[in-house]
């Protein structure tokens, strides 16, 4: 069977079982937008590139199976590098695929070329420049193996558009190959017996748990290990909701804004468990003073994290999802008590999150509006396993912190890159990889002002998402930064609350709009939005500007600096 | 230097670096955009590149490249790591100068005098070498060796006024194992 290029690869996005593209079209990658009309594959236009890529993104974190984006070459290009390298980061599996300008022009600075692959070398796992049509199934059959498998992470595809209308002979690859990448998945069982000894003998154990459990799959298996052993689990920001926050083991958030229990049970450990997790620099602090008397047991997929920051004691190279069990059944091999063991310790980190919650006031007069408050009202309002997604800045600490995350995949945020404008794209391909969920984005005024405009793809594609706007007319994240450190010098951080007119934004996106000054009505305006399924809504809440996210170690401080509160602060 | 494919500074200070520089040995698919795949980690992650050279290997579908790494820059585990991350990369081999063929090529125009013509010529005798062109009043050598032989050659044509000298960066293979058939062979018959 002959095939054009671009229905070789149509085709093949359909035997990856693609279900949806987010997308724009463009001159290079015109041919491949012919067959998608005869595709079932949906198609999401975007109203920005950046936007297909997180919002491939948000999908992908959801459902586990990889997102697609598809876009022209050039500028169009260009606009994807950021949710690339969000991806990468952040270990999503992506498969973007960019329009390029004929083979024989590449090279001679072309209308609307640009060196992509070179570009996006290093915010890709792998990339493909393809220079013929026959190569197409290998090469997407190879991408979406990338992607998927070991520590996953985005690829790109880079398709000349000659090559789009070249004729091939259509065929389908049995397998890949590819003898530079082999994966270890097996943990050494020699390795995970001193693991399980360690863990046998230690006295204040902790569980560090990151992202890694999530895209290994491997909750089940971290909450059977923890349980079993009875030792505290910390869920570092990527890791929010692999291990259920009402589990009395979990500890919550460690780092730069985690909670006090959970950075000091670090500090004071003799064994950190890390899974799938990597020692960054907003969870250690200063690394010299980071867990100083603890021994390090570090899974990971990918090798070059086990001593990449911190020499571990026993590293252990695999798959979280098989390695937990092996670990789990060498502890039980050992026939040790370890909760007993681990009595004391229970209880003194039970009198720290006595002594040091997590808290907030909201003025009885309901002013002003604590962006706390909005977080928990809206998590007491929604359903358990309701999606949250969150931009970058005060209110992702805040939404982090204050949520209670039960379910796994039910958090998405922007963690390694740390990128504004991620919240609403991201939420938007959330609710498109799972309908069947409430999907609340919980975004910052500065945030959402960088890709509101993707509210206009979810009207027109009937995506009803939830926009949760924590309008402090800040940059708040930095305005805090300045406060603290700075000497109250306010440098360019000021927004204000009603420039843009958030409602009326909204209302022309159509989307509906509500705005909340006070305390006093958030129960309503959040039940109205719980009310509308047909289209997106957004809730301008104008909230505290002077409010700042605490516990805090400030950058260049060890774990042991933290501060916990505001008093403190003024205390120093 | 951050990144410089076969450069090696001049003055031969190759002794006094060796300490610090580790070859990698790197088995690479014979791909596009492999050594900038190469070049482009080595940057990003701030390792330093001492030298470098490619070239395809007896199998046409694979390159070797070999690498001299500056282990100041970042400790080589790490770097041997985050080079098998890229997907074209088969197979890292430290070499361990001890136990290791390595060679490295030396081209060297030098002016020359009618008294210093023939102490030149003498000298490229000792060390081996080859004189590989003859011009008025210049000559051109040429001596393949150890880089430290390289080193000592270089330091003794500096007596001369030297017009321009280019060196290649070293290529390196593992000793062969003496008690058993060569491995390098059982390693080609596989691949092809
Ligand atoms: C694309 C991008 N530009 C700049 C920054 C630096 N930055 C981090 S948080 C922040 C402020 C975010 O403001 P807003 O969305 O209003 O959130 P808030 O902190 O007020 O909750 C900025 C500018 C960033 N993270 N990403
Ligand atoms: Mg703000």
């Amino acid at each position: 069977m002959q095939l054009t290029g671009a229905q070789a690869l149509i085709k093949s996005l359909e035997m990856e079982q693609v279900e949806v593209i987010f997308g724009l079209p463009g001159g290079a990658i015109l041919p491949v937008y012919d067959p998608l009309l005869d595709s079932t594959i949906r198609h999401i236009l975007v109203r920005h590139e950046q936007g297909a890529g997180h919002a491939a993104e948000g999908y992908a974190h959801v459902t586990g199976r990889p997102g697609v984006a598809m876009v022209t070459s050039g500028p169009a290009a260009t606009n994807i590098v950021t949710a690339l390298a969000d991806a990468y980061m952040d270990s999503i599996p992506l498969v973007v695929i960019t329009g390029q300008v004929g083979t024989t022009l590449i090279g001679t600075d072309a209308f609307q070329e640009a060196d992509t692959t070179g570009i996006t070398m290093s915010v890709t796992k792998h990339n493909w420049l393809v220079t013929d049509a026959s190569q197409i199934p290998t090469v997407v059959r190879e991408a979406f193996h990338v992607a998927t498998t070991g520590r996953p992470g985005p690829v790109l595809i880079d398709l000349p558009k000659d090559v789009s209308n070249q004729l091939m002979e259509w065929y389908w690859p049995e397998s890949v190959d590819l003898p530079g990448y082999k994966p270890t998945l097996k943990g050494h069982p020699k390795m995970i017996q001193e693991a399980a000894k360690l863990i046998s003998k230690a006295l204040r154990p902790v569980l560090y748990v990151g992202g890694g459990v999530l895209r290994a799959d491997a909750t089940k298996e971290l909450l059977t290990l923890a349980e079993h052993c009875g030792i505290p689990v910390v869920t570092t920001l990527m890791a929010r909701g692999a291990f259920p926050d009402e589990n009395p083991l979990c500890l919550g958030m460690p780092g730069m804004h985690g909670n006090y229990t959970a950075v000091t049970s670090m500090q004071k450990s003799d064994l950190l468990i890390t899974l799938g997790a990597r020692f960054d620099d907003r969870v250690t602090g200063n690394v010299a003073g980071f867990a100083p008397y603890a021994k390090v047991i570090h899974v990971d997929i990918d090798p070059a994290e086990l001593g990449k920051i911190r020499n571990p004691d026993v590293p252990i190279v695999g798959d979280l999802k098989l390695v937990i069990p092996e670990l789990t059944k060498e502890i039980k091999k050992l026939k040790v008590d370890i909760k007993a063991q681990l009595e004391p310790w229970i209880a003194e980190l039970a009198t720290w999150r006595e002594k040091f919650p997590l808290t907030y006031q909201q003025d009885p007069s309901g002013r002003p509006l604590k962006p706390q408050y909005v977080i928990e009202r809206l998590r007491q309002m929604a359903p358990p396993d309701t999606i949250v997604v969150s931009g970058v800045g005060q209110h992702q600490m805040w939404a982090s912190q204050f949520w209670k995350f039960n379910h796994p995949n039910t958090w998405v945020n922007s963690g390694g890159l740390g990128t504004m404008g991620f919240a609403v794209p991201a939420a938007l391909g959330a609710k498109v990889g799972r309908p069947d969920k409430v999907v609340w984005a919980i975004d910052g005024d500065g945030c959402f002002q960088m890709t509101a405009q993707e509210l206009v793809t979810a009207t027109a594609e009937r995506i009803p998402i939830k926009v949760a706007i924590l309008n402090n007319a800040y940059l708040g994240m930095v305005r805090q930064w300045q406060e603290m450190f700075y000497d109250q010098r306010y440098s360019e951080v000021y927004l204000s609350p009603d420039l843009p007119d958030y409602v009326k934004w909204a209302e022309a996106m159509g989307c509906v709009g509500i705005r909340v000054d006070s305390a006093d009505e958030v129960q309503v305006a959040i039940e109205k939005a719980n009310s509308i399924n047909d289209r997106p809504v957004v809730i301008d809440f104008r909230t505290d500007t002077w409010e700042k996210v605490f516990p805090m170690v400030p950058a260049g401080k060890t774990n042991d600096e933290i501060v916990i509160g505001p008093q403190e602060m003024e205390n120093k | 230097m951050t990144f410089s494919a076969s450069v090696v500074p001049m003055g031969g200070n190759g002794a006094n670096g060796a300490a610090k520089h580790h070859v990698l040995s790197v088995l690479v698919e014979n791909k596009s955009g492999v050594l900038a795949r190469i070049a482009q980690l080595f940057s990003r992650r701030g390792y330093n590149i001492y030298s470098l050279s490619v070239a395809p290997t007896e199998d046409d579908r694979f390159s070797r490249v070999t690498i001299v790494v500056d282990v100041e820059s970042a400790p080589l585990e790490q770097i041997t790591k985050q080079l098998h991350k890229l997907i074209n990369v088969l197979k890292i081999s430290e070499i361990n100068a001890s136990q290791a063929v390595e060679y490295e090529l030396l081209l060297g125009s030098i002016s020359t005098s009618s008294e210093s013509r023939s102490e030149i010529i003498e000298l490229v005798r000792i060390f081996d070498g080859k004189i590989v062109d003859v011009g008025f009043d210049k000559l051109t050598v040429m001596l393949a060796g150890s880089p430290k032989t390289l080193d000592d050659f270089e330091a003794l044509l500096a007596m001369y006024p030297i017009v321009e000298i280019q060196r290649t960066g070293r290529v390196a293979l593992q000793k062969l194992d003496r008690s058993a058939p060569t491995r390098a062979r059982s390693k080609s018959g596989k691949a092809s």
